[in-house]
Order: structure tokens, then sequence, then C-alpha cells
């Protein structure tokens, strides 16, 4: 550690390179914290969008109207609006609405703004998802479905056995595309100053003006992040290659 | 008609079809066809493309519905809305033109899936009795092969293992040679041959003469959704009456 501050410390005496980050403490917790939050907000948002994904893409498949058609309009709604203008909708809008007294009889939110940063990002991620996973469903052969049918499959044991699993599969690469996306899209928490990375990046190079430092580093983070994803998603791809399969 | 289920016996037919009509939207496909079927019988269904002969087969297990005349199967109306459809697809198997295995299981798990997750049957016996039917249409050895890994005409026997795995009494096949090249349609008909002549009653659309000659009981020519002739292969092919049958079979032969 000792050697590490007196590095930085050199960077910025001889070359002008301010990272507070590396010398700093109290900057480095407050990035360290940031980065946390920013992996939390992701992977929280990526597991609950899968699950809208599918449950999404089940509920379009369906027989009846009434399933269909909300499950449209919400995927219609989150697709042509922008996720920022969602989250404010969330944030300021429901979240005026959403407020109960606590013990001191102060009004105070019902739901903190990093979980409506969750929930909106779930949404937004949600509904591309559930048309994702939808297009994959609709790939399935017909005739692999009757096969399973004549075989004497029920809807749902077709569906679990059969369909999922290929849909999954033709499904992965834009998949893994939205998830990518969603990362990215982690930084309008910002908005609703949530302490993510954006945020507490921001916070550091106000107090220090070492901007273009801090941007940098911003960016190389965000870099890593997405590789980390990238790279789950190539192993979960290789783990369900079929030999022979090509798709 | 009147014969209910646990009254058939094997005196009555297997199968039995009465003025069996089927349209769908508008166009009238099948035209009120009559069949009947004893167990152990092999029947070839032939016929110009588009005369109804998928339709037919896919009517006699309930993949499509009938708008007229009815189907049964040992003594059971298939066309009934009480119908237990789980009951009626495990005594019919089904091998289609287009293999259709799932893909992302490989032949033995093909073949073990349907007894396992249908009839909830024990893995270890399935398991045995999986690897038994592949070796059975020849294909030992290609127990851990995805379908991607294997030829079209071993992907057809797979599928013939995979439904015979169900233990059916009945097996139907809709043109299941068609997609295969000469060499490997050899050795899917052998498989069907020993299974005819095991006694297992077979329903094959078909458009192998040769091959139905040999081992089909009866034959059934379709066009325009009805049946225009049919007999027994010795006499059918030399003494066709119907203009459309000779001309038909003037292009095949
Ligand atoms: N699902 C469907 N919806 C609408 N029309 C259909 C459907 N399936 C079949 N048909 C029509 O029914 C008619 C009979 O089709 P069918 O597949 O039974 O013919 P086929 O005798 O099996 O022909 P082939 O030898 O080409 O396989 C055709 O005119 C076809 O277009
Ligand atoms: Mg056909």
């Amino acid at each position: 550690m000792e050697t590490v501050e007196t590095f930085f410390q050199w960077l910025r005496q001889s070359h002008g390179i301010n990272l507070t980050i590396g010398y700093d403490a109290w900057d480095r917790a407050q990035f360290l914290s940031g980065l946390w939050m920013t992996v939390k907000l992701s992977v929280l948002s990526i597991l609950f969008s899968l699950l809208v994904g599918v449950v999404g893409a089940w509920a379009q498949g369906a027989q009846s109207r009434l399933l269909r058609l909300p499950v449209g309009l919400f995927v219609t709604f989150f697709r042509n609006t922008p996720p920022l203008v969602q989250l404010y909708f969330f944030f300021f809008a429901l979240g005026s609405i959403l407020r109960v007294q606590n013990d001191a009889g102060m009004s105070v939110p019902m739901i903190s703004a990093f979980s409506w940063a969750v929930i909106s990002l779930t949404l937004f991620a949600g509904a591309l998802n559930t048309e994702i996973f939808r297009s994959g469903i609709d790939a399935v052969p017909k005739s692999t479905l009757e096969a399973a049918e004549a075989l004497g499959f029920t809807r749902l044991q077709t569906y679990i056995y059969v369909v999922l699993p290929l849909a999954l599969r033709i499904s992965l690469p834009s998949l893994g595309t939205n998830l990518v996306n969603l990362v990215k899209t982690t930084t309008l928490a910002y908005a609703i100053a949530v302490p993510e990375l954006l945020y507490s990046a921001a916070q550091i190079w106000s107090e220090q003006l070492n901007v273009r430092e801090m941007m940098t580093i911003l960016l190389l983070s965000y870099i890593l992040l997405v590789a980390v994803l990238v790279w789950i998603m190539g192993r979960w791809e290789r783990s369900l290659r079929i030999p022979g399969y090509g798709v | 008609m009147a014969h209910t289920e646990g009254r058939w016996t094997e005196a009555q037919p297997i199968v039995s079809l009465k003025d069996v009509r089927k349209s769908y939207g508008t166009v009238q496909v099948l035209n009120g066809i009559s069949l009947d079927i004893m167990k152990g019988e092999v029947v070839c269904i032939i016929g110009p493309s588009g005369s109804g002969k998928s339709t037919l087969i896919r009517c006699i297990n309930a993949l499509a519905d009938i708008q007229g005349g009815s189907i049964q199967v040992e003594g059971q109306e298939v066309h009934d809305a009480k119908l237990d459809k789980l009951a009626l697809r495990k005594k019919i198997g089904m091998v289609f033109q287009q293999y259709n295995l799932f893909p992302h299981k490989t032949a033995l798990q093909n073949v073990m899936m349907a007894p396992v997750k249908v009839l909830k049957e024990n893995r270890v016996e399935v398991e045995k009795r999986a690897r038994e039917l592949i070796r059975k249409v020849r294909l030992e050895g290609k127990e851990n092969s995805y379908p991607g890994e294997l030829s079209g005409g071993q992907q057809q026997r797979v599928a013939i293992a995979r439904s015979l795995a169900m233990r059916p009494d009945i097996m139907l096949f809709d043109e299941v040679t068609a997609a295969l090249d000469p060499e490997t349609v050899k050795e899917v008909l052998v498989t069907i041959k020993d299974l005819a002549a095991e006694g297992m009653t077979c329903i094959l659309v078909t458009h192998e003469m040769g091959f139905a000659r040999e081992v089909a009981d009866h034959i059934y020519f379709t066009d325009k959704g009805v049946i225009v002739e049919h007999g027994p292969p010795e006499t059918f092919f030399t003494n066709a009456s119907d203009p459309r049958t000779r001309q038909f079979l003037s292009q095949v032969l």
C-alpha cells in the first residue's frame, strides 16, 4: 500500500497526473463504493430483467388477449420512450406519491432512489428482453413442437423441456448486447443522485479538479465491467453449445 | 361405431375412419375418408402432393381436428372433447419427414425423454430400454451423438426409436424417407420392415412404391381428399381401374 501511494504521489509531482484515488484513502473509498454500487445496480437489474423477459415472453405467446395486450403495451412503452425520462417518471412522479410518515411524523419516500433505479432499469431492459426471448421462442420450429406433442408432452412440458432450452440458445447473442447496454445505462442513476460510479467520480473531480484523470479512470472502469459481463456471457454461450447445431 | 373403450377386441379394427371430413378455412382437405385397419396390418397411403395424406395421418393422433365423421383408435373416439390425449399418444407413435428430433439432446436422451418426462417411468429402466432400441435401429455407438452430428438416415432412425420408446400399438410414418438420399433410404426402410415383421400396426405415407409393394398388406390411393382406389398390392399395382390411379402409377413406377 505504502509503495502504491508513493507511486501515485510521484506520478502527480513529476508528471502532473493527479490520481487521488491512488493515494487518498477518502477518495479511494468513495470511488470503490461507487464501483460497488454500479455492480449492485447492474447485477440486480440484469437478474430482474431476465425474469421480466421470460415471464413477458411467455405471456406474449399466451392464448388470452387479456394477457398479451398489457405485455404489448409494456414493451411498446419502455422501448419507445427515453430511459432517462422513464427514470424521472418513476422517481419524481411516482416517488412523490409513494410517501409514508416516519416515526418522527415526517413524510419520507417509501422507495429509495437506489430501488427506483433498479426498478426503472429492470423494466427498461426487461421490455427488450421480452422481445428478444419472444423472437427466440418464435424461432423454434413448429415441427419440433409437433413432435413433442405427438410424444404426449403437455404444452407446459413442451415449453420447459423443448422451447425454453432452444429459445435461450437462439437469444443469447442479442441478450448479451442488451445486457451490456444495461450496464452502461446504470449511469442514468446519477440523475437521481444514486451514488454509483459516475456519481462518485464526479464528486471526486469536482473536489480535486482532476477531471481528465477521473474521466479516463471512469471509462476504463466501464470497459472492465463490460469485459467481465461479456466474458460471463461467452462462458454461458459455450457451455450451452450443442455439437452440430448451428446457432 | 358404437364400440367404446374397454369393449374393443383385436377382432375389431384397431383404427377405424368413417366419412372423415376436414377443412382448413374454406379449403376442403379430406372429403369423406373411410378405412379400417386391423391390428398388425401394414397400410400404405399413396397419392399426389396436396391430396391430404399428411392431414389424414395427423388427424389420427389428434394433431389436427376434424369437422365431420369419426376416427376411432382401439375403439376410442379420437375427436371427442373428453378424450385423454396422453392415453391416445401413448398408443400411437409418429415419425415425420423432417425427423424433428430435439436438437439439444443426444440420441439417447431423445429416446429417453418422453418415457421419463411424460410417463414418469424409472430412469434406469428407460435407459436400458432406450439403449436396446438404439441397437435395434442399428445405431449402437451413436448414443451420445447430437442430432446435428448424425446423417439424415441416422436421425430418422433415432426418431423411430424415440417413438418406439413409448411402446405404441400403432406407428404412423409420414414420408419418412422423402428427405433422405437414396443410399440412406434403404437403412430406414429396413428398420420399418423389421417393425412390420414383428407385427407392429403401421400406417405409412410413402412414395417408395417398391417398398409399399413389398411390405404393405393394403394400399390406399388418395386424390383431392378422397380414397380413389384401394386394395392389396398384388391387385393394386397391376389391376388399378381408376384412370387417376393409373396415371399416377405410370408416373411413379
Ligand atoms: N395447417 C394448414 N393450414 C392450411 N392449409 C393446410 C394446412 N395443412 C395442410 N393444408 C392444405 O391441405 C392440403 C393437403 O395437405 P397435406 O399436407 O395433407 O397434403 P399431402 O398429401 O401430405 O401432400 P405432400 O405429398 O406434398 O406431403 C393442401 O392443399 C395444403 O395446402
Ligand atoms: Mg405430406
